[in-house]
């Protein structure tokens, strides 16, 4: 799967100075790493600059609900074992971030490229990928998103026809049903802990049938694929049925799934399980997330929980009582306005913690709270709630905007 | 209702519970239990039988044709109609208030037959989706404060003779159809597009939901402290749209 050393048009070439400009005047106005906006400038000089960039890289698209920015690392950081990378790993997302991202790679083999959702078919078109890899999808901020089957249909129509090697999670009966039009897809069992949005089939709307780790429709015969891949405990299992450890600093069941994942799409490029998987051990922190820091002297361990399903898997990897949590929860343009969500967030998970929530919207939580019986403090700054808490570890669990303004806080 | 026993019947959670509507289980749940009843909650799913023994039944929102799936379900297992002939309580949310009603356009825009239980009829509104907070007053006949929820619907509902709608609003779409009009009612069977949940931030209608299956006038107040704070923050909240 080597790339193509085809050298970039002299408008593609303006195209990507024009844009690194812009990105640099963004930086310097103190706008953050301004990748979007260079990205911006670039692709309206070159409408076509993204599949110019891409021509040169093996790509590797990276798509879900949940976990495709650790999944996005860890994917790059096993590629590296066979050649340069260059890869959006700052989760600027959408057209314009990975253009940014890809012209800053012109030396790079392969391109480790993380999607949202939304844009997944339109850039699988644009970049023509040698892999897709696809974790998960459930609901999501909902007063803006589109339904999440119709995502998966979307998926589906986009894909049916790529010629791109497809990696997908068969414990998901959305990822499955969406990667299912594909000739071409490698099965991972990486296991879907949250289950409310595929209780009915995607294909017929039967009443999806879960025994244990397995499903299927009993009306139309939709079923879990067999894996090559899986995950089982604390081991990668390959298609021989030899068992590789995982060994990560990123906590949870959720990364051991995105680092199965990515082993198996390393795996595609040449790279063995074992070596890829050494290499995802040096992944530390991922924007942030999982980061240690110390603050107000106690360490807090922060953890993005962006809809119920990361909130679950966030559940299950928290130190036990008396461990403190701290959850803060805000509703603005980039979190989703509805707090709804909240109410299917099984909270009762927390009991015996100290719990305290802070946020723009800690009265719709302190009231979920209240309902499931917990007992909390209602703080206004993540420095009383810090303060009430004793020393030693806390984990503090944000969704998206306030896990931005709790690393502004402490600093990170 | 039979001594101190209340049916809590949560309809299809396979379908209808995408909204975080669920709540409205857990706030009538709790309110029942602090008022020393004996709940039975009841979750069925859309290949179950749906029990006509219950006291209040709850359907929720959900996504297009879920929608469709729990129409064509509810019509053929039939229990809710009966139960509802035997005086249930039903209080619906947007997907779940359509269906209640004649008709609603489905996923596939058609027009899709409901349970008929509320006076309404759903179609697909022209106008952009309603998305936002909302503030209404509710019906006087009901005794209720004004009612705060989260609306996130394109379609918008037409009141037939025999349903009252249930508020009246001051912020926000409601049924969309420019009478200023949310919601709809009749005897006991309720319908809302409020989320939030709706009891969530409104438990008094947890309350009269109670007080109806029990036919009493008035309950016991309860300690919970969290509500009223919700409430004011987002009944501002409502009245200052960004």
């Amino acid at each position: 799967m080597a790339g193509n050393t085809e050298p970039l048009s002299p408008r593609a070439k303006l195209a990507v100075t024009a844009g690194k400009a812009a990105a640099a005047v963004s930086r310097a106005a103190g706008r953050g790493s301004g990748s979007v906006i260079g990205g911006r400038v670039a692709l309206k000089l070159d409408p076509d600059l993204l599949a110019r960039l891409a021509r040169h890289l093996d790509v590797i698209l990276v798509s879900a609900t949940n976990g495709k920015t650790t999944t996005t690392r860890l994917i790059a950081e096993a590629l590296r074992a066979s050649g340069p990378v260059v890869s959006n790993a700052l989760g600027a997302n959408m057209p314009a971030g990975i253009t940014s991202a890809l012209a800053g790679g012109s030396d790079a083999r392969y391109g480790v490229i993380e999607v949202d959702e939304k844009y997944l078919a339109g850039v699988a078109r644009d970049v023509t990928p040698k892999a897709i890899a696809l974790l998960n999808l459930s609901r999501d901020q909902l007063d803006r998103a589109a339904e999440t089957r119709m995502l998966a249909e979307h998926w589906r129509e986009g894909l049916a026809g790529s010629k791109a090697l497809i990696i997908a999670n068969a414990d998901d009966p959305l990822i499955v049903w969406a990667a299912s039009s594909s000739a071409n897809v490698v099965w991972v069992a990486a296991g879907q802990e949250w289950k409310d949005d595929a209780w009915s089939c995607p294909s017929c709307g039967g009443v999806m049938q879960r025994p244990s780790e397995d499903w299927f429709c009993a009306e139309c015969g939709f079923r879990r694929p067999t894996p090559s891949w899986a995950l089982s405990g604390d081991h990668v299992l390959d298609p021989h049925g030899s068992a590789w450890p995982i060994k990560l600093q990123l906590p949870g069941r959720a990364n051991k799934a995105n680092a199965t994942t990515s082993a198996a799409v390393a795996a595609a490029f040449g790279v063995p399980p074992q070596v890829a998987l050494e290499r995802m051990f040096s992944v530390q922190a991922v924007a942030g997330r999982y980061d240690v820091v110390t603050f107000m002297e106690r360490e807090l361990r922060l953890l993005l929980a962006k809809n119920p399903a990361g909130w679950l898997e966030t559940f299950s990897l928290i130190d036990p009582p008396p461990t403190p949590v701290i959850m803060s929860v805000n509703a603005r343009g980039a979190d989703g306005t509805d707090t709804s969500w909240l109410w299917d967030v099984d909270y009762t998970r927390l009991a015996g913690h100290p719990i305290f929530v802070l946020g723009d919207r800690k009265l719709d939580l302190a009231v979920r709270l209240e309902v499931a019986g917990l007992d909390f403090h209602v703080c206004e700054s993540l420095d009383e709630a810090v303060g009430m808490a004793p020393p030693g570890r806390i984990e503090v669990i944000a969704n998206y905007t306030a896990f931005q303004d709790l690393r502004r806080r402490v600093g990170n | 209702m039979s001594d101190n026993s209340l049916r809590l019947v949560w309809i299809y959670p396979d379908l209808l519970s995408t909204y975080g509507d669920q709540g409205n289980a857990l706030v009538v749940e709790r309110r029942a239990r602090q008022r020393g009843l004996d709940v039975q909650r009841l979750d069925v799913r859309s290949d179950q039988q749906i029990p006509t023994s219950g006291d209040i039944y709850l359907i929720g929102g959900g996504e297009d044709r879920p929608q469709r799936l729990a129409s064509e379900r509810l019509i053929r297992d039939g229990g809710l109609s009966r139960a509802v002939s035997n005086g249930a309580i039903v209080f619906s949310v947007c997907a779940g208030y359509q269906i209640l009603g004649h008709e609603f356009i489905n996923d596939l825009g058609e027009r899709q037959e409901g349970l008929g239980l509320l006076d309404v009829v759903s179609t697909r509104g022209e106008a952009e989706r309603c998305v936002g907070d909302v503030l209404a007053d509710i019906d006087p006949q009901l005794g209720l404060p004004p009612l705060t929820g989260f609306e996130n619907h394109q379609g918008v509902t037409h009141l037939g003779k025999t349903a009252r709608p249930f508020a009246k609003v001051r912020f926000g779409k409601g049924n969309g159809v420019g009478d200023g009009y949310e919601g709809a009612w009749n005897d006991t069977v309720f319908g809302t597009y409020m989320h939030g949940p709706v009891m969530a931030r409104n438990p008094h209608i947890a309350d009269l939901l109670i007080k109806l299956a029990l036919d009493v006038n008035a309950l016991p107040p309860v300690e919970d402290r969290w509500y009223e704070a919700l409430r004011q923050e987002r009944i501002a909240a409502a009245t200052q749209p960004a």
